[in-house]
């Protein structure tokens, strides 16, 4: 178990490097240059201005020296200094953190009940109607463009009727309306993978075996095909969480929250790059662990998987 | 539900055929010029003259969304492309190489699927700068993961098979078995997967397009035009509904089709 752990723990180091060799590749090998990037490919390039940014921020430096430096800053904590602001990338992403976890912690409060919900209504109903009605919803949800959502719910709720205020900054009422922007799809994405996994689960022996023993077709669903359904659908958490992050970029911007999606998207635009690449590590990072955890954690709640593995 | 489904894709075909009509001849759809307004006619409601109404230069919001079909669908459907091809490339040659080289690829396409996918796109739009077709590629780089690893799957799935065991022994070359026998069979999971990949790109470029970095502003793209609405949300509804509501319909026809073309892939 503990050269397993470390194995994966050895991997996900590789990957998170892996992806911030790729960044600064990305902004820096032939034929990109940071300072063209950051310049736009609009301007006219001025010779002066260049060398006097480059020299600005030691882009005048080797390539491999710079990369290194990064790396050794990174391995310390130290994420560099963002071109634009030039405060340290590692602080300010620490700081617009938290916004971004709220958001996402309330999506998911939402999210996670109704994806269950969805699942577990559209395997026990013996409707075909609504089993299709209710499994058709997460397509049709996943095809709503989750900015436009936001702005639809702005309208609805926060012009229409003024329940909720149109800046998601703070508070709980600002944060209602960006979290159900954001629960929409991820519910969505829930709903379907669990779905998926049930409808698989059903057709097994054990449940109709339950069932003759007397178990109703709620006890059926509940006790034995979504405990075994929900296992499976354990391993799409650190998808849906990269989920979360790429959403909260729109939501974020629409709602005008502070948080790291705002942060990602100022990045881009002023092409911060710095800011960008240490994002991308963060982001990596976090998704990579979460996958390490239910890797790790995955044998420890399916007993099958434990034997095999001793 | 049943009607539905007698009707089969029918219904979705018809909408993507317009959709595709009003990239190359918008014309057939609307006579009004999308880029010139007239001033005296700001923000009208939808209705006589401006069927879906006027923005706030007066231009009307039916043109624009009909003009706006051709960039946001060629944007969607480049990066597909490149999405297909790029991928299947590495997930053909992983495949056929197994081994180092195949460890190492999917190493690589394993580091790609781990960040974000949504932050890969706005990395490569940083590099690139923006427009439809940076945009394009931007999506496409970041869809190619998923491609290679299906393909994989698939030429490791085939390579056992009897046929290209047989047209191995014949002495057919490797290249010819991949080209001729590996990848038609691979072809149908792969078709599907593109159709759905192209729901998700018409999505993508419109939320790319949306936070500024599509194409240049007089030119309407769905993402923009919702964007260009944002300030008149609570006085000009039409401004952001209609090319919503545009985007819903046109993904949705194309998720439906693509649903369609793998559960027939599945059946064979």
């Amino acid at each position: 178990m503990t050269r397993f752990v470390a194995r994966r723990l050895t991997q996900a180091a590789a990957v998170v490097l892996a992806a911030y060799t790729l960044t600064f590749a990305a902004f820096n090998v032939l034929p990109a240059d940071p300072v063209r990037i950051m310049m736009g490919p609009e301007n006219g390039v001025d010779k002066a201005r260049v060398a006097a940014l480059r020299a600005e921020y030691g882009l005048d430096r080797p390539a491999v020296e710079r990369y290194l430096d990064g790396l050794l800053g990174a391995l310390r904590g130290d994420l560099g200094t963002s071109f634009q602001t030039g405060r340290n990338v590692g602080a300010t992403i620490a700081e617009a953190a938290p916004r971004t976890l709220a958001l996402a912690g309330g999506a998911l409060l939402v999210a996670l009940p109704l994806g269950f919900l969805i699942a577990w209504s559209a395997a026990y109903t013996r409707q075909l109607w609504l089993r299709r009605l209710l499994g058709a919803l997460p397509g049709l949800s996943l095809s709503v463009p989750t900015f436009w959502l936001g702005l639809v719910l702005l309208q609805a709720f926060s012009f229409g009727l003024p329940l909720f205020p149109a800046r998601g900054e703070d508070g709980l009422a600002g944060l209602v309306l960006p979290a159900v922007t954001l629960a929409v799809p991820s519910s969505a994405f829930v709903a379907q993978v669990l779905l998926e996994r049930l409808t698989a689960e059903m057709r097994q022996p054990y449940v109709d075996t339950a069932r003759a023993k007397g178990a109703s077709r709620a006890r059926a669903v509940t006790a034995h095909a979504l405990r075994n359904a929900a296992m499976p659908a354990l391993t799409m958490i650190a998808l849906l969480v990269g989920w979360l992050v790429s959403g909260s970029v729109v939501v974020e911007t629409v709602f005008a929250r502070n948080g790291l999606g705002r942060l990602i998207e100022s990045a881009v635009t002023t092409r911060d790059l710095p800011m960008l690449q240490g994002l991308v590590v963060v982001a990596t990072a976090v998704v990579t662990l979460l996958t390490l955890v239910v890797d790790v954690a995955y044998p420890l709640v399916d007993p099958r998987l434990r034997e095999r593995a001793a | 539900m049943r009607f539905a489904r007698r009707l089969g894709a029918v219904p979705s075909a018809i909408v993507l055929l317009a959709a595709v009509a009003a990239a190359f001849a918008p014309a057939l759809f609307s006579s009004a010029d999308p880029l010139r307004g007239d001033l005296t006619k700001r923000l009208l409601p939808p209705g006589d003259g401006h069927l879906l109404g006027t923005d706030e230069l007066g231009r009307d919001v039916l043109s624009r969304v009909v003009h706006g079909s051709a960039p946001s669908l060629q944007a969607a459907v480049i990066a597909v492309g490149i999405a297909v091809v790029v991928g299947s490339a590495i997930g053909l040659v992983a495949g056929n190489a197994r081994g180092r080289l195949d460890d190492l690829v999917m190493r690589a396409v394993e580091v790609l699927l781990a960040v974000p996918s949504f932050l890969l796109v706005l990395v490569v739009v940083a590099v690139l700068g923006p427009g439809t077709r940076e945009v394009a590629v931007a999506v496409g780089v970041s869809a190619a993961a998923v491609f290679s690893r299906i393909m994989r799957a698939e030429v490791i799935r085939v390579r056992g098979s009897g046929y290209v065991e047989a047209a191995a022994v014949c002495g057919t070359g490797r290249p010819t078995v991949l080209l001729t026998h590996v990848l038609p069979n691979a072809a149908g999971p792969l078709a599907a997967l593109a159709t759905l990949e192209l729901g998700n790109a018409v999505l993508t470029v419109a939320a790319v397009s949306f936070l500024g970095f599509g194409a240049p502003p007089p030119t309407p793209e769905w993402g923009s035009l919702i964007a260009a609405g944002r300030p008149f949300l609570a006085s000009a509804w039409w401004l952001t509904t209609v090319p919503g509501l545009v985007i819903v319909t046109v993904v949705l026809a194309v998720n439906h089709l693509g649903h369609v073309l793998r559960t027939r892939s599945e059946r064979r």
